[in-house]
């Protein structure tokens, strides 16, 4: 299915990136770019440094140096909303929903930036914020048809299982309609059969919708499996960048994951 | 036969009626096939509901009128892409809108459907496509369009595949596979320019043609391909409707399998003839949650069904605050004292009638309403004996739930219980039009209108099941009671003897044991042994529900199951059954005096089941034969290593030590007078 998907042009390029919390360099000299419409994975052990790389892209945290291009806007720093606004969505490692809410209510909320009335049309809920409200939900349902969750519409999240919660979180992310997808961990704690799932719906969403996907994944399996590259970090610092097979053979790589001894 | 009690139900229109009046045993009148009665429907209630669908969370309705169109809309484009005059259709995928058209569609134009199980793996698909010769498939969804495309080289005849739900299929180039909304164009644009062709069409059909080929699930062998004429299936359903005077205003769900004869039955049949609508989960996962939504007045299940609901209710008033229990308690007490009397309108004392008046505001109203059975007026169970006590628990709570006795070859009726006539134990009198008598060996055989025409190229089954005057052997041993109720026992080969002598009819052992909650499947030994031993599956939800409030851990089925706390309830169970075996002449030599608690459960993934969850006996014996050796030994443990089938195809093995528990025996009672 991959190889008929058409690649288009740089969409999102870091370079240089360094990022430290006081003595602590958590990247240093990062740079590479996406794609657009592919899967693009950033794999590491432990404190590599893949959430920090994620949350800068994000406008979350702020580098020391360096410049993220995206979309030919070149920046050093950015806000999350302003990230929003520009099509740019995530999940979270831990979870982030709101578990007293429904699964309807939550995916909803991923459509707040673009809702256009203001909270007093939609307080009053007449005609024009009753209008948007309505394409708003058609939106919301299509994307619960897509991620196969029309059983749990109505289920308040903390309900569900962790694996239902992964998938809801993704509609929330889904439903702002981004053009650039950041998943971290999407995997992270499932177990084979919801993995599986989890992979079928990375794939049709950049199948379906066309979107770029940048994810973070520990499993190394369903990386090479789904991504079309992959950039390894380690120690803040880039170990490698290319094809799944290409990592895969790089001896550096290889040591990083099997640690070497060091005579 | 007029319709016997129609006057509260003023305003309601009886389906398309014979021109000359129906008797349940002629033939089927002047709409005798589903196209004409389509076309009849469109004509008459035109702008009234033929089926919903939820789509992106709002329910969506076609009229007649508008069914009609999508459905001649789709024959004229199968016939623009080839399909001809007795070819058959393979039907893939759950209940779906468009599924159900495509039924129709392929019979405007004379071919054949043939629906096939929607979970079937591959090479189930290709035998049953291979056999029916299908020149077209139309399937749900890529899954279905894999699969096929898996087989389609062992399946030479196989043409063309359709594909309702066009996600993930943008990357399919194969020239033979197209999405439907493209066939139903080329159908709309031949309507224009040819727009005589389908009133000629379908002026065409008679009433004796093949409306539809049934592959039968089968508890032995290959499945086998039965054909139902219209005839068959509209005599069938005409008469079925006027014994429940089910109108036009009748709701009902789609959700069991469309390979299935009973929802054919139920949801073309039926539907065609009295003009009510059928409606469509959205998934299998929210049948619970549509069924409220859209309470239906008309309702099938399995009693698989009926006891998972009711499971699920107990399991959630166990969690419930102590004063709701309280209540719930009483008044399922009273209604399980009265409510059964209410429903059939018998003489109840006044304040019996005022305490029931106040449990149904109180717990049975909103009851009925959380299981989404506040509207059914008319509700039928089948297809395996139901627990007494799950029977009555739905009766005694008002809802009017009735068994029928039915089969494939019969286009399914052959007993049903008619209101006011119904107890737990039988499957009623026989059904409108239809013949029944017990030959020598207790085999139950039928005639009816209803009697499929022959088995697919399989003359040898067909002279085997059939006789020449149309009796059809069930298979089935039983008798009837005093009042002419049809009791079932056993699958006819399925009775066996013990070296006693004594009967072994292991389906009534087994039914006995799965009528308690906690066990979920068991299967009996016993034919040409000395005594009778048992394999038993333990429901998971409740005896994992009971785990947790008593403080049990466990990881897995396998894990529970072997627990000697489990094993204690189990035993229970077990000589429970042995002491109600006892006191019946015939039986208590039956009683189980060996049983085991098996390590896995029974599974259609892995033959152990057919689809439709009924165990494959000679299967599991064979594949369990070790086990079944230990029982009959004096050992008190046994090691098993398993194979299994995951969902998706790959193998493992499950390894157990089984324990084997010997259960009381109780002591043959003396003969007494039936009453």
């Amino acid at each position: 299915m991959a190889q008929e998907r058409k690649i288009g042009d740089v969409i999102l390029r870091v370079d240089d990136i360094s990022l430290s919390f006081g003595g602590v360099k958590a990247l240093s000299n990062i740079s590479f770019d996406v794609k657009e419409h592919e899967v693009r994975a950033i794999i590491g052990p432990n404190g590599a440094g893949k959430s920090s790389m994620l949350n800068v892209i994000n406008g979350f945290y702020h580098p020391q140096e360096g410049t993220i291009t995206y979309l030919g806007n070149t920046r050093r720093q950015m806000k999350p909303h302003e990230a929003a606004r520009q099509g740019i969505a995530r999940t979270f490692q831990n979870i982030a929903l709101f578990k007293g809410m429904s699964t309807l209510d939550n995916i909803m909320t991923g459509r707040n930036t673009m809702m256009k009335k203001g909270l007093f049309w939609q307080a009053l809920n007449l005609g024009p914020a009753r209008k948007e409200e309505m394409e708003h939900r058609q939106a919301v349902e299509r994307i619960i048809e897509f991620l196969e969750i029309e059983h749990i519409r109505k289920t308040p999240v903390g309900r569900l299982p962790y694996g239902l919660q992964k998938r809801v979180e993704l509609g929330r992310a889904l439903a702002a309609e981004p053009s650039l997808l950041l998943l971290d961990e999407p995997m992270a704690g499932m177990n084979i059969e919801e993995k599986e799932d989890m992979c079928r719906f990375v794939l049709d969403v950049n199948d379906e919708f066309g979107t770029t996907i940048v994810l973070i994944e520990h499993d190394m399996g369903v990386v090479m499996d789904i991504s079309d590259r992959v950039v390894v970090l380690d120690y803040g610092c880039k170990l490698a960048d290319g094809t799944p097979d290409e990592v895969r053979s790089n001896k550096e790589v290889i040591d990083a994951y099997l640690g070497v001894s060091h005579d | 036969m007029g319709p016997a009690k129609n006057d509260h139900n003023a305003g309601r229109k009886q389906g398309p009626m014979p021109a000359n009046g129906s008797n349940g045993t002629g033939n089927a009148g002047q709409f005798d096939t589903f196209p004409k009665l389509l076309i009849e429907n469109a004509r008459v209630r035109g702008s009234r509901p033929a089926m919903r669908e939820k789509g992106l969370g709002i329910w969506q309705s076609w009229t007649w009128s508008d069914m009609k169109d999508e459905i001649l809309a789709l024959a004229c484009g199968l016939k623009e892409l080839g399909l001809k005059e007795g070819d058959k259709l393979a039907i893939v995928g759950d209940n779906r809108p468009r599924l159900y058209w495509s039924m129709v569609a392929a019979q405007t134009i004379g071919a054949i459907p043939v629906p096939v199980y929607q979970d079937a793996v591959a090479e189930e698909m290709q035998f049953v496509l291979e056999h029916a010769e299908a020149r077209f498939a139309i399937v749900e969804d890529q899954e279905q369009v894999d699969k096929l495309l898996e087989v389609k080289d062992r399946c030479p005849v196989l043409e063309q595949i359709i594909y309702d739900d066009p996600r993930g299929m943008r990357h399919y180039e194969q020239s033979f596979v197209s999405d439907f909304a493209k066939i139903q164009e080329t159908g709309r644009a031949y309507i224009e320019t040819n727009p005589s062709f389908v009133e000629e069409t379908v002026a065409k059909g008679k009433g004796s043609d093949i409306a539809i080929m049934l592959y039968t699930s089968g508890t032995t062998g290959r499945p086998k391909g039965v054909m139902l004429s219209f005839d068959n299936l509209i005599i069938t359903a005409r008469s079925t409707c006027e014994l429940d005077n089910l109108t036009d205003h009748d709701e009902i769900l789609a959700y069991l399998p469309m390979a299935w004869v009973g929802d054919n039955v139920f949801s073309i049949g039926q539907a065609y003839v009295a003009g009510f609508c059928v409606n469509i989960p959205e998934s299998g996962a929210t049948v619970l949650n549509d069924i409220k939504e859209i309470g239906p007045t008309y309702f099938f299940a399995p009693p698989r069904i009926f006891e998972n609901l009711l499971t699920t209710v107990m399991i959630r008033m166990e969690d419930a605050s102590a004063f709701k229990r309280k209540l719930f308690n009483m008044f399922m007490e009273h209604a399980k004292r009265v409510g059964v009397n209410i429903l059939e309108n018998r003489s109840v004392g006044i304040f019996d009638r005022l305490l029931y008046t106040l449990g149904d505001w109180a717990v049975f109203g909103p009851l009925r309403n959380v299981l989404g059975f506040s509207k059914v007026r008319l509700g039928y169970t089948a297809g395996e004996a139901i627990g007494p006590e799950i029977f009555e628990f739905y009766r005694s709570i008002g809802v009017n739930l009735k068994q029928l006795y039915g089969q494939t070859e019969a286009s399914v009726f052959v007993t049903m219980q008619p209101d006011g006539q119904i107890k737990p134990d039988t499957v009623g009198p026989p059904a409108p039009g239809v013949e029944i008598k017990i030959a020598d060996n207790g085999e139950v055989l039928y005639r009816s209108p209803g009697v499929f025409v022959a088995y697919y190229k399989n003359d040898e089954a067909t002279k085997e099941t059939k006789t020449d005057d149309g009796w059809v052997h069930t298979g089935d041993a039983g008798f009837f009671d005093d009042a002419g109720h049809l009791k079932i026992i056993d699958r006819a080969k399925d009775v066996g003897k013990l070296t006693s002598g004594g009967m072994f009819a292991p389906k009534y052992i087994e039914n006995k044991l799965k009528f308690f909650p906690q066990i979920k499947e068991a299967v009996a030994f016993g034919h040409e042994r000395d005594f009778v031993t048992a394999f038993i599956n333990i429901d998971l939800e409740a005896v994992g529900n009971w785990a947790e409030r008593n403080h049990l851990a466990y990881s897995g089925y396998a894990d529970l199951a072997g627990q000697e706390k489990v094993y204690a309830m189990i035993q229970e169970c077990v000589e429970q059954v042995n002491a109600d075996l006892s006191a019946d002449p015939h039986l208590s030599d039956s009683q189980i005096k060996r049983y085991l608690i098996l390590h896995k459960e029974l599974d259609p993934d892995d033959g152990e089941l057919t689809r439709t969850r009924k165990v494959r006996r000679n299967f599991v014996a064979e594949r369990y034969a070790e086990l079944i050796e230990a029982l009959y030994g004096n050992v008190s443990e046994h090691h098993v290593e398993t194979e299994v089938t995951f969902e998706d195809g790959k193998k493992g093995v499950i390894a157990a030590d089984l324990k084997i528990r010997d259960a009381k025996i109780y002591p043959k009672q003396e003969l007494k007078k039936a009453g």
